[in-house]
């Protein structure tokens, strides 16, 4: 009954799609769950409907437009919401993919660091490129600040251009260490339950009500960290794009 | 509004200070709301010495002084991640913001 807490994290292969050099290209269980998030989110939107009397859906789909927008206009201003739909669809993927790992037996794609990974070097590289696209030499500011001793200047530089790569570091890690802390606990209570009722008999189905209403407790807990941090990553990302586009404000 | 309070025996000095205490008491509890999960601040310091290793690292290998920039780099980085997590609770300008007022 004790089941292994990692064990839901395996990439299982399901078919092998083709060659690339030595590499294979294969199609996983946590590509199946990115595939079906892409296709929730793109048939949610394509059903939302367009009545003057909004539905369920063409509500849910209204409102997750409002809270995105509300969000990059108020982090990085109009000008921002020609990122619009690189923030959105980075915020309905993550919080997707998030809600469908809190389904029993579903895989949780955000638990690898691969992925959040590649997420955050999407964001930084749009940052970088478009900030100099933009601001040309002027986005290197960013790493000068203003009223510093001269003779101190030097290592604050080092220090900031340090903070500035450590931005993708943190956002992958961030959402990350989350999912996969979240959801190792769920697992370690559960399991709990299960060694107490085989070892204790009655004693241990008694006993074990105490895991069981922690569990209940974490599960509300670990839907609030998938939304909230789909969210933070999403509020970070036009943080950064607000530096790309006003670097020396 | 202020004007009543103020005939209410606000002139004395006592009274003042009272309401200067519950006004400050009130921005303070505001602060501490804004204040991000301290998760995040975990992250934001774990990200510099990362990236501090990183470039430490990367300095070694290129340069063969090892093991110099790994150690000058690690404090850095160090230092970046303060940074991240001083900006992250607002007690530091964003980046390009004047910081001399």
């Amino acid at each position: 009954m004790a089941a292994d807490p990692i064990a839901q994290f395996q990439i299982k292969k399901i078919m092998t799609l083709g060659h690339i050099g030595p590499y294979e290209i294969a199609l996983t269980n946590s590509a199946v769950f990115m595939i079906a998030a892409v296709v929730f989110i793109v048939g949610g939107i394509m059903l939302a409907g367009r009545n003057i009397i909004p539905g369920r859906a063409q509500s849910l789909a209204e409102i997750t437009y409002e809270f995105v927008a509300g969000t990059v206009r108020s982090t990085a201003g109009n000008e921002g919401m020609k990122f619009f739909p690189l923030v959105f669809s980075l915020f309905t993927f993550i919080l997707v993919l998030n809600m469908f790992g809190m389904i029993p037996g579903f895989f949780t794609v955000m638990s690898h660091i691969a992925i959040t990974g590649a997420l955050a070097a999407l964001v930084i590289l749009t940052v970088i490129i478009y900030g100099i696209y933009k601001n040309g030499f002027k986005f290197f500011k960013l790493f000068w600040p203003s009223g510093v001793p001269m003779f101190v200047m030097p290592l604050i530089v080092v220090i900031e251009i340090l903070s500035f790569l450590s931005r993708p570091l943190s956002l992958s890690v961030r959402l990350f260490a989350n999912m996969l802390a979240g959801h190792i606990t769920l697992k370690v209570f559960a399991s709990f339950i299960g060694l107490l009722a085989t070892s204790l008999g009655v004693a241990g189905w008694l006993v074990g009500i105490l895991p069981f209403s922690m569990l209940i407790a974490l599960t509300a807990l670990e839907f609030l960290v998938a939304f909230l941090q789909a969210y933070v990553f999403t509020i970070l990302t036009c943080l950064y794009l607000n530096d790309a586009i006003h670097p020396g404000h | 509004m202020t004007g009543d309070q103020r005939g209410n025996g606000g002139d004395d000095l006592s009274g003042r200070l009272r309401r200067l205490d519950e006004k400050l008491d009130a921005r303070e509890a505001e602060e501490m709301r804004k204040q991000p999960a301290p998760s995040a601040n975990a992250a934001d310091r774990f990200g510099g010495v990362v990236a501090g290793f990183a470039v430490g690292w990367a300095f070694d290998k290129l340069t063969g002084w090892s093991p110099w920039g790994l150690i000058v780099f690690l404090l850095l980085g160090f230092a970046a991640g303060v940074l991240n997590v001083l900006r992250s609770i607002g007690a530091l300008p964003k980046y390009g913001e004047r910081r001399d007022k």
